[in-house]
């Protein structure tokens, strides 16, 4: 059984609020690109699990021609390997034509051992849509575990695990393959050590482009209106006094005034 | 032709969030001349069905059994499309919790759909439906038009008011439970519900989030924010400062990396506001700051503001508010 960690390049978190419009539409974005930091979190399952079942574990990411710093950051955390998938395979499509391109990724890195288990973080902090992972296992037709806390055990083909969702926690059974989206809680991702970066930097990542997957690209939206919202002005009103009390009386006024209590 | 609206059930009770999105799609079918039908999925659906009726469904679908007890994915999708199919569906809406959004993208997907996913806004223009949402963290906002015949979106929780129910009854059409238990491959061994009379993040109207503002002594700083927000009511939130330095779960963090919550009102003891944390409640309706250092960036989103120390500040606002409370 080997692992496939499914991850994206996007921008730090702290730079988001200066992407413009103009570079969500082109897609060429200024910002420093780094791994989704969700999706940290994937790699850093797959490789405990490669640790606890001895399994091979590889990064797949989709992205524009030789964007593979989020690659060699999973090579650095420890995964065996990585695959850029080139996004011009889908020819600007839609989140089913991404999942199509990714789960067909899957079946082409078969190396040895078949990919019966594919991680992915919950969310990109880009495209903020959580839906590319429920596409990958529809595009498979494998099982879907979504907000996994615990990878509990692999045992007899079967993978048992701990998923939360709003209104409480289960546990859960089900035959490999599986597709797992995994929540914040499930580990502590490591940092790249320095062997690791250094090891990383000299591998190349082999590129699988419109010759090596066969996709129909299928587009069912049409993004318009992109635009950013500017911050409204708000002018905080800071409640002076003498006394702590004297500024809470206040603060107590003006939110009863506002009916929001 | 149907809009077609999940309602989601937590222990056999209705996610009220659903009831918003069912008097919006309401309001969205008579516009596009469209009936409104509500999807039950459980083992026990008997009152939230009729509720659907009481807050505006046309039509009620239920699927009921035993193996629908808890939400799996294999089921509840094939329930789904069939309930799809069954109405005619050109929407299919689901609200944006976890399973929500799930159970949307799959519907989607298998169906060759057009997915808004955490749309903020749905309206219809020249007889088409529309979603709004953000991507980038809530820094650029944009507009979904959908090229196929079924339009899918799952939708963030408080986008709409919650109506008032009418006197309003009906019958309620059985759809066909899907696969037996023979044939689900996923298989339940232990379910804990949450801890009951905690009020939940994503719904709560006020929420009162305690930061690094505690640090000189965190059990007594979050008991005060705690104590702030039992007296109103509210959700307990925190930053990412306040959970990764042990103060406070994770399950109450909100931000970036965190829940992304747009209460009425939002008051920060002792959060600075980082870019972080206002990507997930920059949208509140009323945000207050308590915080000692003036020059912190929660004061350039706030509306209201006191500069104080929170340990003072949090106890005073609470016995203000028990005494008019009362």
């Amino acid at each position: 059984m080997n692992v496939a960690v499914l991850i994206k390049q996007s921008p730090d978190t702290a730079e988001l609020p200066k992407v413009t419009v103009a570079e969500a539409q082109s897609g060429e974005l200024q910002a420093t690109m780094v791994i989704n930091p969700w999706d940290e979190f994937a790699v850093e399952e797959a490789i405990d699990l490669s640790d606890r079942f001895g399994c091979e574990t590889v990064a797949i990411s989709m992205g524009r021609e030789g964007e593979t710093d989020a690659l060699k950051h999973a090579l650095a955390m420890g995964v065996d390997s990585a695959v850029h998938v080139d996004e011009r395979v889908i020819d600007g499509g839609d989140e089913w034509a991404t999942a199509e391109a990714l789960a067909a990724a899957v079946k082409k890195v078969d190396t040895g051992e078949e990919v019966e288990l594919v991680l992915a973080g919950k969310m990109s902090v880009d495209g903020n849509s959580s839906v590319i992972y429920a596409g990958v296992a529809c595009k498979l037709g494998w099982d879907l575990l979504v907000n996994v806390t615990r990878i509990v055990d692999i045992v007899d083909g079967k993978l048992i695990a701990e998923q939360a969702f709003e209104g409480g926690q289960e546990t859960v059974e089900v035959p490999l393959p599986v597709v797992i989206s995994v929540a914040k809680e499930i580990n502590e991702p490591r940092y790249p050590s320095f062997m690791g970066i250094r090891k990383a930097s000299r591998v190349t990542i082999p590129t699988l482009g419109c010759d090596d997957l066969e996709i129909r690209p299928s587009s069912t939206t049409r993004w318009t209106d992109l635009n950013k919202p500017e911050p409204e002005d708000v002018q905080v009103r800071i409640f002076d006094g003498a006394s702590v009390e004297e500024k809470v009386t206040q603060l107590a006024d003006a939110l009863m005034a506002e009916k929001v209590i | 032709m149907a809009i077609l609206v999940w309602i989601e059930q937590n222990d056999g009770q209705a996610v009220s969030n659903c009831w918003e999105l069912l008097a919006k799609a309401k309001e969205l079918g008579g516009e596009l001349g469209a009936d409104v039908a509500a999807l039950l999925i459980g083992s026990d659906t008997g009152e939230a069905a009729q509720q659907a009726f009481a807050y505006g469904a046309d039509r009620v679908l239920a699927a009921n059994a035993p193996t629908l007890e808890h939400f799996r994915l294999q089921p509840f999708a094939a329930v789904a499309e069939q309930a799809v199919e069954r109405t005619a569906a050109i929407a299919f809406l689901t609200n944006a919790s976890i399973r929500g959004g799930v159970l949307a993208a799959t519907v989607a997907c298998r169906r060759s759909a057009g997915i808004a996913a955490n749309a903020t806004d749905l309206k219809v223009e020249e007889g088409r439906l529309i979603a709004a949402r953000t991507i980038y963290s809530g820094n650029i906002h944009a507009e979904i038009q959908f090229e196929s015949s079924l339009a899918v979106a799952s939708v963030r929780p408080r986008s709409f008011p919650m109506p008032a129910p009418r006197d309003a009854t009906g019958t309620v059409e059985n759809l066909n439970v899907g696969p037996n238990e023979d044939e689900i491959r996923q298989k339940i061994s232990e379910f804990r519900a949450a801890d009951a009379g905690e009020v939940s993040l994503t719904d709560a109207h006020i929420i009162v989030s305690g930061g690094r503002g505690v640090a000189e002594d965190p059990p007594k700083g979050f008991e005060f924010v705690g104590e702030l927000a039992s007296t109103l009511g509210a959700a307990l939130g925190a930053s990412r400062a306040a959970v990764d330095a042990g103060y406070i779960p994770y399950k109450h963090q909100v931000g970036q990396t965190g829940k992304t919550v747009r209460p009425d009102l939002y008051i920060a003891c002792g959060i600075s506001g980082a870019i972080q944390h206002l990507a997930g409640m920059g949208n509140s309706k009323i945000i207050v700051a308590i915080n000692k250092d003036p020059d912190a960036p929660i004061f350039q989103r706030a509306k209201y503001g006191i500069v104080d120390d929170l340990f003072k500040t949090v106890p005073a606002l609470t016995a203000e508010f028990s005494k008019r409370l009362k």
